[in-house]
């Protein structure tokens, strides 16, 4: 064989690898990127303004945090063929099933509700009223189930996850240092002013931000229902990856552009960054608000779906994207109902919003620790895993990270309730 | 009908506890102490959110 017979083997193989990387890929990257979601936006705009550049290094940390966490789920899903939610009724019986499926339903119900929050905050810098913005967002997500076909949900979702890049602009607009992003990037260090309370809270909250309990059950919902199988797992790890670096690009984006238009300047969310932002540079500013409005909308589908997907399969309904309105109605009808609810919340004058948003932390600090130590012993059970258990490095990483997340995020709920205990 | 709606649902409902009456889960020592644990955290956890409630509410 010459040079050239080999080469052109070697671009057959790799063109047939991308085929089926791209047939495979897709909850990965829609999982991570939605994971930058309303919250997430709000967290990455305060640490910015708070901090500047600073942690940019912890935000690289929490990329294969997350990785790791997720890759269980492609796993999973791809062995068992089932859902995160049937897969804990039939690994840990009844009363750990409903516990972690009402905890989902309520902690993804109280975060749909803080989407709606973020996608009228971001519209209503373009002067759009609240209500037309949340029937807008009942609109779009109507439609984009409305198919019946998985496919052409996966490339709307992508396509929303593409304008969440439209941060990566305005990073470059505001000709950022190249020498400190590298410093703060690979430096780990506090901020001046070192180690405080208010310090340690923004990191808990980024965590918080980066593993959510309803991304464990939405990607390997997605994964069962796009047909991944065991050989896709390899496909579906390299799209896992992927979507945790654009996470992480996204979420360092937004710390470089607060960081340096809003550096010390008092900031409660992203809709306030973005108008502050608005008189130093409107193009930001817009970017900043679409990005917001982007996040909201593309966590309010993720979040809405993996309650769907939780229930049906739970209640043995049809509860498949690639099933017919009138095929799989009680999965619809969820999706719906969580919509409806979750917008005509936002819409009550005088809403507690605050304190939804309070609540959503409490409540998912109960769900993350159980859901991620229910995912390592399922991980770890040769007879539903086969040859694709955890090894025993996959152990110590996840064992290690999931053990560090669990005080962490239990420190975050009780500061949460409790402000004044690590003052 | 929303007599029948609730009576479908119940009767779904422990058509769903029967299936799932026994952890399929080989309950191994670690599995076991793992859900242990798991419990105190969350009636701990609980606990203090309840005492929060109470206090919040005097």
């Amino acid at each position: 064989m010459n040079i050239f017979t080999r080469l052109y083997y070697r671009y057959r193989r790799m063109s047939k690898a991308m085929r089926l990387f791209l047939l495979a890929a897709g909850p990965g990257i829609i999982v991570m990127v939605a994971d930058n979601d309303a919250g997430g936006i709000t967290t990455y705009t305060v640490t910015g303004a708070k901090y500047g550049m600073h942690l940019l290094w912890f935000l690289i940390l929490l990329g294969p945090v997350a990785y790791y966490v997720q890759e269980m789920t492609v796993r999973l899903g791809a062995v068992t063929k089932r859902g995160h939610a049937e897969a804990i009724f039939s690994a840990f019986g009844r009363f750990w099933g409903w516990f972690s499926l009402m905890d989902l339903v309520l902690t993804d119900w109280l975060t749909m509700i803080t989407e709606f929050i973020g996608m009228t905050a971001a519209l209503s810098i373009f002067n759009i009223p609240p209500i037309v913005t949340v029937v807008i967002c009942w609109i779009i997500m109507g439609a984009m189930i409305s198919t019946g076909r998985y496919w052409t949900w996966e490339k709307i979702a992508l396509f929303f996850c593409g304008l969440n890049l439209i941060y990566i602009p305005a990073a470059f607009m505001v000709h950022p240092s190249v020498k400190d992003i590298a410093f703060n990037s690979v430096v780990p260090h506090f901020p001046p002013g070192g180690f405080t309370n208010e310090l340690f809270f923004l990191l808990m909250a980024n965590i918080g931000t980066t593993i959510a309990p309803w991304m464990l059950f939405f990607q390997q919902s997605s994964v069962v229902d796009k047909g991944l199988h065991e050989k896709d797992i390899k496909f579906g790890k390299i799209d896992t990856a992927i979507g945790s670096v654009l996470t992480v690009v996204v979420a360092m984006v937004l710390i470089i552009v607060c960081g340096i238009l809003l550096y010390g300047v008092p900031v409660d969310d992203a809709a306030v960054a973005a108008r502050q932002i608005m008189p130093q540079s409107s193009i930001i500013g817009t970017l900043i608000a679409i990005g917001l409005f982007d996040a909201g909308l593309l966590g309010a589908i993720c979040i809405s779906l993996a309650s769907s997907w939780a229930f049906g399969e739970v209640f043995g309904w049809a509860h498949s994207l690639n099933a017919k309105v009138r095929e799989a109605p009680w999965f619809y009808a969820y999706y719906v109902f969580d919509l409806l609810l979750a917008g005509t919340v936002v819409l009550i004058p005088g809403a507690p919003l605050v304190l939804i948003t309070l609540f959503v932390q409490v409540i998912a600090t109960t769900l993350l620790p159980a859901a991620l130590v229910f995912l390592i012993l399922l991980l770890n059970d040769k007879k539903t895993m086969g040859e694709y258990v955890n090894t025993r490095w996959q152990n110590i990483v996840n064992i290690g990270i999931v053990a560090v997340i669990i005080v962490l995020s239990t420190l975050y709920g009780v500061s949460t309730l409790f402000p004044d205990m690590f003052k | 009908m929303i007599k029948d709606y609730f009576n479908s649902s119940y009767a779904k409902i422990r058509e769903i506890n029967k299936k799932y009456k026994t952890p399929n889960i080989e309950m191994s020592k670690w599995v076991k102490v793992s859900l242990l644990l798991l419990r105190l955290y969350l009636f701990t956890l609980i606990g203090l959110s309840i005492y929060k409630f109470i206090t919040l509410l005097k």
